[in-house]
């Protein structure tokens, strides 16, 4: 049960529970639709972008596990708004953290609560929940007419 | 033969159950997506490369003709296993999958035109569906789809009402991997031969829980996987009656499904050889060949037996789990339990459960159409098998106690 906090912890639950950031946005600027086959995950998100390409509103819809619709709660609350640039390192460095070897301590520097999500490194078969609402934002800021895919 | 099963006994003969799995004993509740290999069948497949390995129906030295006799010994004894009268009528194929494929192709390709139909059930897996898809777009014939009822059972009177003159293949599982349900082979098929179609039964998740007997399910084809039957995986078996088989061009063309080659033209080598072409997974028969020695010595009736009393303990512990639902409630059923949880996803259920030690798939079990018709996107399944015990269901109730702290 311990380690299982590790990978569970209670701010995923509580985002898992009550996930912030949760709709749609009429006459959103961007979005996509994210799917990841092995588990049937689906989500859809929104983006709206501001003159100065920094993100103005973001939502996210959809179901999924615990870990993908934390993660994409989480993932609202932080890119929410920041420019297209810091996203675009955000996930590469989100990325890192959740596909990093377990046995090295992850780089959490400037992720804020994204942070909790280094213990996905420990559960390889979950890092693609972890990653789907990312992969879908990211289609949607390139206006990637295909649905997401973390395969 | 119907002895009551020993799970004790036969606990020993599978050494990865000794294995621990994050500290805990293994639970292995996932059989109905690959069986764990008794040490009669590790040990035939070494014994085979130790003392009798070689190519076969190829050289004339005695070693190779030990491994062919070992080979079509083994046929002959696959086609005891599924009560066929004739060994020709046992193909040698990679897994269910691809002898459902062949008999798509082999036996469908010149056949199907426009108008025509192929017939299949809503609980099919992936396997049974996507082969007859391709033909479909091949031939410009059109699928059929029957559906089951809220239990996972095959609606009757809608099957019967998509059968037509039209109707030229059915195709359906003899179980579901998805819902559990047992279909009955015997009815449908004759349903379908009314209609003059030929009927094929996927028998990956019947053959090692169900006696076969083909001669009384009068199917045209069976298939079904050597993984599933704790055999290795990369051998499966296709039967089809001899007249069907005889009628078929080859599927693949290469060595050993020949009998003369010149650049103008080639003869093929009689049933079943035509339908082997290149070397085989001969190690792989010979596993498979200890498998059904290993099932045949427990008994599939009393194999059947204690997976039903299982699947009874099972399901009435389940089913006093507030929140949970059991998905696939068909009133005949092998011993598979999917069920879903209302505080928590599949997903998250699999990998709290692996924390415990217990295996069990999450998803789709390949079926995703099962899981529209039940508006899901995934299920936790929990299949059982002659290894397992009341106290495996224990531990996987326990578990999702577990589940519950974390989620509930």
């Amino acid at each position: 049960m311990e380690d299982l906090r590790d990978l569970y912890q209670t701010v995923i639950l509580d985002h898992n529970k009550a996930p912030r950031n949760f709709g749609s946005i009429e006459g959103a600027s961007r979005e996509a639709d994210g799917h990841n086959p092995i588990c049937g995950d689906k989500l859809t998100v929104y983006v709206s972008i501001d003159s100065d390409d920094r993100i103005d509103d973001v939502r996210f819809q959809g179901s999924g596990c615990a870990i993908s619709t934390a993660s994409a709660s989480l993932m609202t609350e932080f890119v929410k708004g920041k420019t297209l640039d810091d996203v675009a390192d955000a996930f590469g460095q989100f990325h890192l953290l959740v596909t990093g070897p377990a046995t090295e301590p992850a780089d959490t520097d400037g992720l804020g609560k994204l942070a909790v999500f280094a213990g996905v490194r420990e559960y390889p078969m979950r890092v693609k929940c972890a990653t789907l609402s990312w992969h879908t934002l990211r289609a949607a800021l390139e206006q990637s007419p295909q649905t997401a895919k973390t395969e | 033969m119907s002895a009551e099963l020993d799970v004790e006994r036969v606990r020993k003969d599978f050494p990865i159950l000794t294995t621990k799995v994050h500290g805990h004993p293994l639970v292995f509740l996932d059989s109905a997506a690959s069986a764990q290999k008794p040490r009669q069948v590790i040990d035939a497949i070494a014994h085979h490369y130790e003392t009798s390995y070689a190519n076969i129906h190829r050289g004339v030295y005695q070693l190779s003709q030990a491994s062919t006799d070992l080979f079509e010994h083994t046929r002959e004894k696959v086609a005891r296993f599924l009560g066929a009268s004739d060994a020709r009528e046992i193909v040698f194929t990679r897994n269910a999958t691809e002898g459902i494929n062949l008999v798509a192709q082999s036996w469908g390709r010149n056949r199907l035109g426009v108008g025509d139909q192929v017939l299949i059930t809503e609980m099919e897996h992936h396997a049974n569906i996507v082969p007859w898809q391709l033909l479909c777009e091949q031939t410009g014939a059109s699928l059929r789809v029957a559906p089951i009822d809220d239990s996972g059972a095959i609606r009757h009177d809608e099957f019967e009402k998509l059968l037509s003159a039209r109707t030229k293949i059915v195709a359906f599982t003899h179980v579901s991997n998805a819902l559990g349900t047992i279909n009955p082979v015997k009815e449908l098929t004759a349903l379908a031969h009314e209609h003059g179609a030929i009927v094929l039964v996927d028998g990956a998740q019947s053959a090692p829980h169900l006696a076969i007997d083909l001669r009384e399910l009068d199917c045209d084809f069976f298939v079904f996987t050597g993984h599933k039957l704790f055999g290795p995986s990369g051998i499966g078996v296709l039967y089809g009656k001899l007249a069907h088989l005889e009628s078929m061009p080859p599927y693949q063309g290469g060595g050993d499904m020949i009998e003369t080659v010149t650049f103008e033209k080639t003869t093929y080598a009689p049933v079943p050889h035509k339908f082997e072409a290149g070397t085989p997974d001969i190690s792989g028969v010979v596993g498979l060949g200890a498998a059904i020695d290993y099932v045949q010595r427990l008994g599939l009736d009393a194999i059947a037996a204690h997976e039903h009393r299982l699947l009874e303990y099972a399901t009435e512990r389940l089913t006093a789990i507030p929140g949970l639902r059991l998905i696939g409630t068909a009133p005949t059923k092998a011993a598979v339990a999917s069920f879903v949880l209302d505080f928590a996803h599949p997903h998250d259920i699999g990998t709290v459960l692996d924390r415990e030690g217990i295996a069990v798939r999450t998803g789709h079990h390949c079926a995703q159409p099962v899981m529209d018709r039940y508006g899901l996107a995934a299920t936790a399944r929990a299949s059982f098998s002659i290894y397992n015990s009341e106290t495996d269901v224990d531990a996987l109730v326990a578990a999702i106690e577990t589940v519950r702290e974390l989620f509930g």
